[in-house]
């Protein structure tokens, strides 16, 4: 009872985060005067700004009036170069990635094939899509094929992760009670697993699509196909024109996409 | 037809959840497992068929050892165990009809359940037992759709259309309002008698307990601290297992269920 009169009428703060004073203080000032001096180091050369700003100028304005036209054909062909990476790289990456998923989660899979799957996610995601790409130009040389690896390859790192964290949460009563009945391996995950998840991997694999998608006309500038290569092409030859018109039909390509995806998740539930 | 030997198991935070239990259950005899939580009732439950790994002491089947068995014989086994969950763990996304016969995958191969071809037998077999928890009707409906009493009639039926010769129940009625509580339980042991299975209730309600099984037996940290006839669970007993409360209510609820019940 004495301990709590003694408390009674005084006022009350939340503990610090971090205990000991001298250390939290020790940080804080670290901190901030990190940060002065890492803003100090970048340096802002205000002539080659103000050039600059005029360029700037003219690549928005090109926007208004996209040309479409004078190379037509050109844009055609990375377009539908772009949409057949797309597709295969996301069918052949999402294949691969469903049973290293399987494999990458904990309540799934025996240790060590536990091991060898999230090492394989890993190492995909460790390797930047663009470092991949220049690596696989390099051996294939330029053009959609490298492209195609680069994206099936970044897939499986993203959906296998996502995708085996979705089954380590899934409802352990539920598989287990298929796993009661005396159901194969196979059967349980087709039946307590499968279902499950379905509905996260479906909106994840259109997310990937997606990705994939903006991710060819990126690609295309290491010269790994695509529109990208297209679009590199247009800026190399300060044609802002054909770039804003390459530009605005990828970002129609994308929401469609968006809009395709949020039609499809809210039929699957 | 079931008996354990010294069951042990130990967690590997060290908590003792059973300690060396022996229970035998004659064939056809429904017993009911009561105990406070933690007391070990679910471990023991899912010990039998190995859902949790024994640490050691034998579960024979018959004349099967369950414990010991390779993966393989084991879902052999498990098919003769069927088991009924605590908020019915039924597939949420798939039918009742896929539910009820995810209980054949034991004897089915994967692709004719993977193409969802199970044997004309099965379905009729499904179609049967659907229609006599009353839910023929509703096959084709999602298992989310239904209400708790109408999914725990379809775990039921999932269980029983393995044909078992053993029902594992774990809590049946514990989301279940009193009514369909009462319902779910008066169902279990009609089941059981119709096809002469065996079963093991775990279960909270005591005064639901005593209305409908012929045996009794409480566990208290593990071990097994009461086993006779529902009647012979006086306040002491219930003092023993669960510690000291005012038991008069309990046990006075019960009589009054049972005249109802015989009235």
């Amino acid at each position: 009872m004495s301990e709590v009169s003694a408390l009674i009428g005084k006022p009350w703060k939340k503990p610090p985060f971090i205990q000991r004073p001298w250390l939290r203080w020790l940080l804080i000032v670290g901190f901030v005067a990190y940060l002065i001096a890492a803003f100090s180091t970048i340096e802002v050369n205000w002539s080659r700004v103000y050039a600059g700003l005029e360029r700037g100028e003219k690549f928005i304005l090109a926007f208004t009036q996209p040309d479409f036209t004078s190379r037509s054909s050109d844009i055609w062909e990375g377009m539908i170069e772009s949409i057949v990476m797309t597709v295969a790289s996301s069918v052949v990456g999402i294949a691969i990635s469903i049973p290293i998923a399987l494999g990458a989660a904990r309540n799934v899979a025996p240790l060590p094939v536990y091991l060898i799957c999230r090492s394989i996610i890993a190492i995909s995601r460790a390797l930047q899509e663009i470092i991949v790409a220049i690596l696989l130009v390099a051996i294939f040389g330029f053009g959609p094929l490298a492209g195609f690896l680069t994206l099936s390859f970044a897939t499986i790192g993203f959906l296998a992760k996502l995708l085996a964290e979705d089954i380590e949460s899934m409802d352990k009563v539920q598989a287990e009670a298929i796993k009661a009945s005396g159901a194969k391996w196979t059967q349980w995950i087709n039946y307590g697993v499968q279902p499950q998840v379905m509905p996260r991997l479906i909106g994840l694999s259109i997310y990937r699509i997606d990705i994939n998608f903006r991710e060819s006309a990126i690609l295309g500038l290491v010269g790994a196909g695509g529109i990208g290569a297209t679009l590199n092409t247009a800026f190399d030859r300060y044609e802002y024109d054909t770039a804003a018109a390459i530009l605005l039909i990828i970002i129609v390509i994308v929401m469609a996409l968006e809009y395709l995806s949020g039609v499809i998740r809210a039929r699957v539930q | 037809m079931l008996r354990l030997e010294k069951l042990v198991k130990t967690y590997k935070t060290g908590d003792q959840a059973l300690k060396a239990v022996e229970i035998e259950v004659p064939e056809g005899q429904v017993l009911a497992l009561i105990g406070p939580s933690g007391a070990g009732k679910s471990t023991l439950i899912r010990c039998i068929n190995r859902l949790v790994e024994p640490t050691s002491g034998k579960v024979y089947l018959g004349d099967v050892k369950l414990t010991g068995l390779s993966s393989g014989a084991l879902r052999r086994e498990r098919r003769r165990m069927g088991m009924i969950f605590q908020e019915y763990a039924l597939v949420e996304r798939l039918t009742v009809m896929e539910n009820v016969l995810s209980g054949r995958l034991g004897y089915v191969g994967f692709w004719r359940s993977f193409l969802r071809r199970f044997p004309q037998s099965d379905v009729d077999e499904a179609f049967r037992l659907l229609d006599r928890v009353g839910l023929a009707h509703m096959a084709d409906k999602r298992a989310d759709e239904l209400s708790g009493g109408q999914r725990q009639r379809v775990g039921i039926c999932r269980a029983l259309i393995q044909n078992p010769a053993l029902l594992l129940v774990d809590e049946p009625t514990a989301s279940l309002d009193p009514k369909t509580s009462r319902q779910i339980m008066r169902l279990i042991c009609e089941l059981c008698k119709e096809r002469g299975l065996a079963a093991i209730i775990n279960i909270h309600d005591v005064a639901l307990a005593q209305m409908f099984v012929q045996r009794v037996i409480g566990l208290r940290l593990g071990a097994v601290e009461f086993d006779g006839p529902p009647d012979g669970l006086t306040p002491d007993v219930l003092t023993a297992i669960y510690g000291e409360e005012d038991w008069e209510a309990t046990i006075e609820a019960v009589d009054e269920d049972d005249t109802e019940a015989t009235t």
